[in-house]
């Protein structure tokens, strides 16, 4: 086997682990505040590169803007529903989040499919990160790079967030002991709205992220969650250092295993999975209250 | 309620009066003297209409059905085949065992005299063993396998349209032959890759080339990513990335291609298989320049460019041709009733068998009687840039013709045995 193969592999799986890091953040730091496990995450992802898609169509905006406005255009969203839709079920059955937000995904997938179609839309890589450099043996695409240092950031600045500010500490208080917190006089109900709507921001972000290198298609995030999901299990459910953590970790995995036979991407994922839950079953970095 | 009820009632039965009626005032007004079999003939569409190809066959398919239906009717008349022609229709989701029962029901429960369109090979194969047991007919269009018409042929399923082979003989011969002689074949791992891997491998190996390598991709490639593929073709360097995916998976292999920015490094694409919709979705100018091969180009002749002005006005998308050979299909399935002169499966199949025809689809058209592969012509076409465009779909100009004898696979090596 060749070690320069085995290296660009290395970089290959960094690249799709930030796509699960952003991802299973979002899934992780909703859940944790919210206790809602958002099965419309996958269709936030598509909302995002089909937001950066309109904007680039329609307006005339292109990737760098769009990486600011998709997001926060895909988070507003998230506002309305949280506010109008998910606020209603707190009190009940889990099942209930599950069945609104699982109904959330297939009416915006089915609404993006009627306007535009199963098949996907065009959009072109940044002229800036266009080119590719040499990275040993072949050369890179500056895009890819692009797509892991940024996404790299993100997590930080989200675990600086939540870890190191006032907004994350009421958050992390109202994770832990949701009833006491509202008892010192904090309203816990303000901070739960702008936690979804980061949440969502951050899967929109991905789906830009994801449009000059993936289909633009109502499908795409249906598939990917799938996987998303996988990664939140071994991380643990609420860990936000986990989420990312697992995130790249089964990136890199994955993509190894590709080295020495392609389908073996798929497979490890899961085949993690059945590990952790056996060995682990919180989670990598997940509490036993998690489980 | 009650009232709703009884009136729903009489509507049934003045329906069924009149759909009963109708042969026997038909068939003296019809100058073939068809007589259906159950006094009307139904005509089932099974598909995908809600995942990957839904927008390149899907519910518009069904409308080109529709449409063949009306333009016969408008041709011989109102009771051309001596009875209501239905066209009924089925989401199979792409799935072998939902393709499969829905076509049991068809066929028993619905009367459907015939099944048309049927992408993905897997559930194309499933319907092909349900009308052989049904003792029904099948033509297929939108699946490529060439097993239809090999391993798996009967004597009720048809391939209409193309196969891997054609395509193979097509694209194969002149990339081989006009870009490079080495190739590295990626392909999605199930029945339609496979087997597109294994007809790109005959005709690249007939026309002096070597495939160095050829790997599988999981389908469904859940996370998108291909990078694994592109990357060991950067550092095989083989002249020429041939690429057997389809649909989505195709969308994301061609990005992240040009991403690689393989083409600079002297790694040339060829494309098996190629709808407009692709083209729609990695965009004109991406694509520019690309060969590849395919039955039918809308924008081809005048005669096509009347079919697909027709079809925009109908649904507002240009046709692929998998709607274009959906109508072709359904045409000729009537017109060899009216030579029949019954829908019977067995006297409509000895119609079509050895037939020679042409329409605005099908050129130089002969249904071959061995083992039911409708031979015909088949286009070399290339994708060309935007600015060349006439319009929002014009994407494709045709640069020569494949015949019917080359673009299909001898007789000898189908292994047919109906």
């Amino acid at each position: 086997m060749d070690l320069g193969y085995v290296s660009i592999q290395l970089f290959n799986g960094l690249v799709n682990g930030a796509f699960y890091a952003l991802l299973s953040l979002g899934l992780a730091i909703i859940f944790g505040v919210l206790r809602v496990v958002n099965f419309a995450h996958g269709a936030v992802y598509m909302l995002g590169a089909f937001a950066a898609y309109l904007l680039l169509q329609q307006f005339d905006i292109g990737f760098w803007p769009a990486l600011v406005l998709a997001p926060i255009g895909v988070a507003l969203l998230g506002v309305v529903v949280e506010r109008l839709l998910l606020r209603r079920l707190y009190g009940l059955d889990p099942l209930y989040n599950f069945l609104l937000t699982f109904g959330l995904a297939l009416f915006l997938q089915d609404a993006m499919r009627l306007r535009f179609g199963i098949q996907g839309q065009p959009y072109p890589t940044p002229d800036e990160l266009s080119a590719s450099v040499s990275l040993g043996p072949v050369s890179y695409p500056v895009y890819r790079l692009f797509v892991i240092a940024f996404s790299l950031l993100i997590c930080v600045a989200t675990w600086y967030l939540i870890e190191r500010t006032r907004l994350g500490m009421v958050v992390r208080a109202a994770t832990e002991r949701a009833e006491l917190t509202r008892a010192l006089g904090i309203d816990v109900d303000r901070w739960v709205t702008a936690v979804f709507a980061i949440g969502i921001g951050l899967a929109a972000l991905a789906g830009v992220l994801a449009a000059p290198m993936r289909n633009v298609a109502p499908l795409m995030g249906s598939e990917l969650i799938i996987l998303t999901f996988a990664v939140v299990v071994i991380g643990g459910l609420g860990s936000i250092v986990g989420a990312v953590t697992a995130g790249f970790l089964i990136g890199v995995l994955a993509s190894l295993g590709a080295v020495f036979n392609p389908a073996f991407e798929n497979v490890i994922v899961f085949a993690l999975m059945a590990v952790v839950l056996l060995v682990r079953p919180a989670g990598l970095f997940g509490s036993r209250e998690a489980a | 309620m009650k009232r709703v009820l009884a009136l729903a009632m009489i509507a049934a039965v003045v329906t069924a009066a009149c759909g009963a009626a109708a042969p026997t005032g038909g068939a003296s007004a019809s100058p073939a003297q068809v007589t259906l079999n159950d006094g009307k003939l139904v005509i089932g569409v099974i598909n995908d209409q809600s995942l990957v190809y839904a927008d390149l066959s899907g519910k518009n398919a069904v409308e080109a059905v529709k449409m063949a239906v009306e333009d016969f009717k408008a041709k011989y008349g109102e009771n051309a085949l001596g009875g209501p022609i239905e066209v009924i229709t089925a989401d199979h989701q792409n799935k072998p065992d939902l393709a499969s029962s829905k076509a049991q029901e068809f066929y028993e429960r619905n009367n459907a005299d015939i099944i048309l369109d049927v992408p993905t090979s897997s559930a194309a194969l499933a319907i092909a063993k349900v009308a052989n047991d049904e003792k029904k007919l099948y033509i297929n269009i939108t699946a490529a396998t060439t097993d239809l018409t090999g391993v798996s042929c009967n004597k009720y399923t048809f391939h209409y349209a193309y196969d891997t082979y054609m395509l193979a003989a097509g694209t194969g011969k002149w990339v081989t032959e006009n870009l490079g002689k080495q190739w590295y074949i990626i392909y999605p791992n199930y029945a339609f890759g496979q087997d597109m891997e294994k007809s790109f491998r005959g005709a690249v190996t007939k026309f002096g080339g070597t495939v160095v390598q050829s790997d599988g991709s999981p389908f469904p490639n859940t996370s998108g990513d291909f990078s694994n593929l592109l990357v060991k073709a950067g550092q095989l360097k083989p002249q020429i990335l041939g690429v057997m995916q389809a649909g989505g998976d195709l969308v994301n292999v061609v990005k992240q291609y040009n991403q690689f920015k393989l083409g600079d490094q002297g790694i040339k694409l060829a494309i098996g298989l190629l709808f407009d919709t692709d083209i729609t979705a990695i965009g004109q100018d991406q694509m520019a320049g690309v060969v590849y091969t395919t039955p039918w180009v809308w924008s081809m002749d005048d005669q096509s460019k009347a079919f697909a002005d027709k079809f925009l006005k109908r649904t507002g998308i240009r046709p692929t041709f998998a709607h274009a050979g959906n109508y072709s299909a359904a045409w000729q399935y009537m017109e060899a009733i009216r030579r029949a002169g019954t829908d019977d499966a067995d006297a409509v199949v000895k119609q079509l068998e050895g037939y020679k025809f042409n329409d605005f689809f099908i050129r130089n058209g002969n249904i071959r009687a061995e083992d039911h592969w409708v031979m015909h012509d088949a286009l070399l076409a290339q994708v060309k840039p935007a600015s060349e465009a006439k319009e929002k779909f014009d994407y494709s100009k045709v640069l020569g013709t494949i015949p019917a004898e080359t673009a299909s696979r001898p007789l000898a090596d189908a292994g047919c045995k109906k």
